[in-house]
């Protein structure tokens, strides 16, 4: 079994995001990038998925600019066997990443697709839902369990119920929910080895997708901001605000 | 043209962020009809064409679409779908799950999650945990919506008689088997549609420490919501999480105890009217959005918050 793993480069999930004055977006420059946390989660299961003996190799995928390689090369240096970064600069929606990833998947013929759910720069969440879609494949969302039977999966989902357990044929679509696995950190010896792991190249204008975005960003702007509020000294303070003063008790 | 919103149901009752769903829908186009896919749902078809806002009802009912699979909910809206301009759907994980997979298909670049209609093709959306606030306008022939249910009103029930119209199952995936589904029934309100939620994080230290919560909430007829760190160390379950990856909430009351406030969480829940935030540490960032901060030993000041709430002759319900 081989299973690909889709991942994405993007503002570190601990900074402090800032929108540009223009309103042409936020600010991207001088800031931490790293891997969207819920993609490191699909880079574990698929590993230990490796590591179980139930899958031979484990191939990582990026779309982006040249620096969205970094994701390619921490995942090796978690246990990716191999790399490849299709070469997109400027926007590249939801729609049009699931094309690459079609014209990858056709090409590298995996079992099984892996993913994060959302990723936490534009919130979409519909990449995984639209690959599956495009290939005619099953779709798992939100997997936080993933059980790899003989020709199925056996994926729970959390959902706004509670939890959902599915069945899915394979070849498939599974993307992975923060509770998923513990995702383990690169050892400096496998950050080494990794760089001798094969990591190819691909323009994405050389896969014949069109990727000119459909959405037209007008502008980006500040939510309205809460006005401060105050301390209180005690519980008794605190009771008699929320009832006199706000009046929602 | 017309906008066909898909609704969520259990195939006996309409799902109450439909109803927010309903009112964007309207306001994107007053033409509004509703498609009821499910299995043995007439109840729900019935209770749809008595809301208002909607103009037409499109019922398809097989054994198939009993436990809403993507797989095939999905054939039924493409094949419904010719004679619309918008597909809606709520953004909850019934249509997140959902609309990606339509609108692929129908070769659309979705709008997910939108707080507001500006025009029939602009809305505005959250990015960023909602950090920012983005103004985007949709260039596609048929637009793929979803909504984000707290940001709307729900539509109301009744007074309407749309006509319900009965039309063919499409053609049937078996990628897909359903296995089980794990509610958690409670008799609280719901946390996505409350008046009060009571949230506890990390700082509960223990599930058995949700205790002191659950009073609290029994007494204002609050939800109870958590922080992502207590639902990963296990105190409570997944439903309840409120943050970036799990529920968005809006209640009139937001009480946060032992909660840091790290982005994620503030981003489900920093457009609650009134926010009270109860930690030790006096710089954790939640008080940086609350109005009522209280810097004290929750395990301390819990009770006698429970003790103080008893002594008031009402408490609003």
């Amino acid at each position: 079994m081989k299973i690909l793993v889709a991942v994405k480069r993007v503002i570190d999930y601990n900074v402090q995001v800032r929108v540009k004055e223009d309103g042409t977006g936020v600010v991207t420059e001088n800031v931490k990038m790293s891997t969207n946390p819920p993609d490191d989660n699909a880079i574990e299961e698929a590993v230990k998925i490796k590591e179980s003996g139930k899958a031979k190799e484990v191939v990582a995928v990026t779309i982006g600019e040249d620096k969205a390689q970094e994701t390619v090369r921490k995942a090796l240096a978690v246990g990716a066997d191999k790399g490849i970064h299709v070469k997109v600069d400027g926007v590249t929606e939801p729609l049009a990443v699931s094309k690459i990833l079609q014209k990858i998947v056709e090409k590298e013929k995996p079992d099984l697709v892996f993913m994060g759910k959302q990723a936490i720069d534009d919130d979409c969440n519909q990449t995984g839902q639209m690959l599956a879609a495009l290939l005619n494949w099953p779709q798992a969302t939100f997997a936080s369990k993933i059980v790899v039977k003989e020709k199925s999966l056996e994926v729970t989902r959390e959902v706004d119920e509670g939890l959902e357990t599915i069945e899915t044929n394979i070849p498939a679509i599974v993307t992975c929910d923060l509770r998923l696995n513990e995702p383990r950190y690169a050892s400096l010896p496998n950050i080494m080895k990794a760089k001798k792991k094969p990591l190819e190249q691909i323009n994405a204008s050389d896969l014949g997708v069109d990727t000119k975005p459909r959405i037209e960003q007008i502008k980006v702007e500040e939510p309205p901001k809460r006005k401060a509020g105050i301390k209180v000294k005690n519980i008794e303070e605190l009771v008699q605000k929320l009832k006199n003063e706000a009046k929602v008790i | 043209m017309s906008a066909l919103l898909i609704a969520e149901h259990n195939n006996k009752e309409v799902k109450p962020f439909t109803l927010n769903a309903i009112t964007a829908a309207s306001q994107i186009d007053q033409d509004l009809h509703v498609l009821v896919i499910g299995y043995s749902c007439e109840a729900v078809a019935k209770s749809i064409s008595e809301i208002p806002n909607v103009k037409k009802v499109i019922h398809v009912d097989d054994a198939v679409y009993e436990n809403y699979l993507p797989e095939n909910f999905t054939p039924v809206v493409i094949k419904n779908s010719e004679n619309y301009s918008h597909i809606v759907c709520s953004a909850n994980t019934f249509g997140k799950n959902l609309m990606p997979r339509i609108a692929a298909l129908l070769d659309t670049s979705q709008v997910s999650d939108i707080i507001k209609v500006i025009s029939g093709d602009t809305f505005l959306r959250p990015i960023y945990a909602g950090n920012a606030f983005a103004t985007v306008k949709s260039t596609d022939a048929k637009k793929c919506i979803t909504i984000r249910p707290t940001s709307f009103d729900p539509a109301p029930t009744s007074g309407g008689s749309a006509e319900i119209v009965k039309t063919d199952k499409a053609e049937v995936s078996n990628l897909t088997k359903f296995i089980k589904r794990e509610e958690v029934k409670s008799d609280r309100p719901e946390l996505g549609t409350a008046r009060v939620v009571i949230s506890g994080g990390r700082g509960m230290g223990s599930g058995d420490n949700f205790k002191l919560i659950t009073a609290i909430a029994d007494k204002l007829n609050a939800a109870i919501g958590a922080s992502r760190a207590a639902v990963d160390a296990g105190y409570i379950t997944n439903d309840h999480q409120v943050g970036q990856t799990g529920k968005v909430v809006v209640p009139d009351l937001y009480i946060a105890v032992g909660i840091s406030g790290a982005i994620q969480h503030l981003a489900g829940m920093k457009e609650s009217k009134i926010i009270v935030a109860i930690n030790k540490d006096g710089e954790a960032p939640i008080f940086s959005v609350a109005d009522y901060g209280l810097e004290a030993d929750l395990f301390e000041a819990l009770p006698q918050f429970l003790e103080e709430l008893n002594k008031l002759n009402t408490i609003q319900k």
